[in-house]
């Protein structure tokens, strides 16, 4: 197990690198740094005196080491958009994604599992039905376009919540939350179920086809023969054996959760880093761009990872054969 | 003469396949082909069946802004699905429209089945140092979703051209964007097909008579391994369409000036706080039936193609 690990975190780091290298094209090569950062009238022996000072003149793989250094300090430079560091515009914002992400993650989950073992369950059942049909619209509905609907009727047609903004939030130290008053819990709702629909509907068709397939198996119908009550037999022994490809997709979603949560801000004007990301791919603006590579990059591996060991701890099966497994 | 018998040879083979019992016996695939073809049928002949030309300004009144759709008080038969705000026909915009996410989707699908394909047939083929190379690079383009690769490859573009320039050839920058961020699906499908024929007699035969090795791979192995590329290509012109919606929605897709489905549904958003709920709303019902209906054809595809299923 332990040679697994390694092996798979040596990978990670391999593909952070690779993440890193494209991050350092795009800030060294797109766009001219220094342009960004002094006045059009400035002297061009100014220019080349900045250019010494910053490094531009090393060689590239002198530069290539200076970025990793920087960006494993979390330091990116002077954002060309707004002159500010880019990593305080990242802090500033990154509450408002992580929370909205969590609300999403709940909503898809605790959702999504009860309704897939149900339809499981249930196959025939016309609710099942319904709900077969609902989660097929459900993933071919783009994210922006449920957002859109939610608005229309939640907010424009009903008036019950909020359509933009976060509402009110408290600030504790660099955190700002929602959680605090009902104003912010209420500013969540749509955003959190637009974010959390997909999700939700994946989950929810993977537990069913799960479900229908472990209900069939041997053990189950031994369990029967053993006389254990319904309840125990569904979620003691059925739902457990559907976990493991579940946590799989849902980890691995996490980090799409995060990633698709730009078009959820766009479409809520919450502000997030998403929403700071699509205005810096609007302004061509390249240090908050890689910025948000290297962060969305980080955050892809750090998930991998950490389900690809929930394997281990999920499934004793695998623990037997670790070595097969690391060699695959 | 030998034409017409050959194609009514041809009728009668297909009618008599399993395929199209399959179809057939689906009246929801059926409906999805029907929605499918009706929107291509609106989509394509727009400019001769729209009842407006609505990016033409000379034939726009600001007078006829902002009408409701024809059955509400205040509406005009003459608009049927109401109008935007500079007094733009809503149903000519949405036929214009999904023309052109028509193109964007299927020309973005064209791209990445010619990266994907060639990768594929490469990687498999040559193998070793390349094989790994080119496997690597997806592993890594795959831990990211599609539409961030599609971001990052259009703000790479304005950084490198100036704002008006990116507004000529945005068209051509968003089919190369999604293009790119859908090619790794192919390259592993035709890799894998690629790496069982190339062991086959006929492909050592070829190679003993002393082909070049970029004959074989077009002339001999490809033609072994396309199967399972029309299904893949059916189901991604759905995520091409979302991908462009969602890029156009997100304001870095195609200018206002040639809106697709994305662009004319961000445009109506911005209405949609003072109640103009249906510029917005019948863009995104088109949007959706669209992709609704692709995907359910795509699923059935890939179950009628699919030998272990029958």
């Amino acid at each position: 197990m332990l040679a697994f690990i390694l092996r798979r975190l040596i990978q990670s780091i391999a593909v952070l690198l690779v993440v890193g290298m494209v991050s350092f094209s795009l800030f060294r090569y797109v766009g001219d740094p220094i342009s960004g950062m002094v006045g059009q009238d400035t002297p061009a022996s100014e220019r080349e005196a900045l250019r010494e000072k910053l490094g531009l003149n090393d060689s590239a793989p002198v530069q290539f080491l200076h970025f990793i250094g920087n960006a494993a300090r979390g330091q990116f430079g002077l954002s060309y958009r707004t002159s500010e560091p880019v990593n305080r515009l990242i802090l500033e914002r990154m509450p408002a994604t992580l929370e909205l992400s969590f609300c999403a993650a709940v909503f898809a989950l605790f959702v999504g599992i009860p309704m897939g073992v149900y339809t499981g369950l249930y196959p025939r059942h016309w609710s099942s039905r319904l709900f077969q049909a609902v989660s097929l619209i459900g993933i071919s509905l783009p994210t922006f376009v449920i957002g859109i609907l939610l608005i229309l009727v939640f907010a424009v047609m009903l008036r019950w919540l909020p359509s933009f903004g976060r509402g009110e939030t408290s600030t504790f130290g660099w955190w700002t939350t929602n959680f605090t008053s009902w104003k912010g819990l209420q500013a969540l709702i749509l955003p959190s179920i637009t974010l959390g629909l997909f999700q939700l509907t994946l989950i929810m068709r993977l537990v069913r086809s799960e479900m229908l397939e472990v209900m069939r198996t041997d053990y189950i119908k031994f369990a029967r023969a053993r006389g254990l009550s319904n309840r125990a037999i569904n979620f003691g022994h059925a739902l457990k054996n559907t976990l493991v490809p579940v946590i799989t997709v849902t980890g691995l979603q996490l980090g799409s959760l995060i990633a698709f949560a730009l078009v959820t801000e766009t479409v809520f004007a919450w502000p997030g880093v998403g929403q700071l990301f699509i205005q810096s791919v609007q302004f061509a603006d390249i240090p908050v761009m890689a910025a948000y590579l290297m962060l969305i990059g980080l955050l892809f591996v750090v998930i991998n990872l950490v389900v690809d060991i929930l394997y281990f701890v999920v499934d004793p099966r695998l623990r037997g054969q670790g070595a097969r497994a690391a060699g695959r | 003469m030998a034409g017409g018998t050959s194609f009514s040879r041809w009728l009668h083979r297909a009618s008599d396949s399993d395929v199209w019992w399959s179809f057939r016996s689906s009246s929801l695939t059926i409906a999805a082909a029907v929605v499918t073809a009706l929107i291509l049928i609106l989509s394509f002949l727009s400019p001769l069946l729209a009842p407006h030309t609505p990016f033409d300004p000379s034939t726009l009144s600001l007078s006829d802004g902002l009408k409701p759709p024809a059955w509400m008080p205040d509406g005009d038969w003459a608009f049927p699905l109401g109008t935007d705000d500079q007094g733009r026909d809503v149903l000519s915009a949405i036929m214009y429209g999904t023309r052109l996410s028509l193109v964007v989707g299927m020309a973005s699908v064209f791209v990445s089945m010619l990266i994907g394909i060639t990768l594929g047939l490469v990687s498999g083929y040559v193998g070793g140092v390349t094989d790994a190379v080119i496997m690597r690079i997806a592993d890594v383009q795959l831990t990211f979703p599609a539409i961030l690769v599609a971001l990052l490859i259009d703000g790479v573009v304005r950084g490198l051209i100036s704002v008006q320039r990116h507004d000529e050839i945005a068209l051509f920058v968003i089919i190369g964007a999604i293009g790119l961020s859908f090619w790794v699906q192919y390259a592993r499908t035709i890799r894998g097909s690629v790496m069982v024929e190339k062991n086959k007699e006929y492909v050592q035969a070829a190679r003993v008579i002393g082909l070049s090795p970029v004959l074989i791979m077009v002339r001999h192995v490809l033609p072994n391994v396309t199967g399972p590329i029309l299904v893949i290509a059916t189901i991604n012109l759905g995520l091409a369409v979302i991908s462009e919606a969602t890029l156009s929605f997100l304001g870095v897709g195609l200018p206002s000036t040639q809106p697709s489905l994305g662009t004319l549904i961000r445009l109506g958003n911005e209405l949609l706080q003072s109640g103009e709920w249906w510029i917005t709303l019948f863009p995104s019902i088109t949007l959706a039936a669209l992709v609704l209906a692709v995907n359910l054809l795509g699923d059935w595809l890939r179950d009628a193609l699919n030998p272990k299923l029958r």
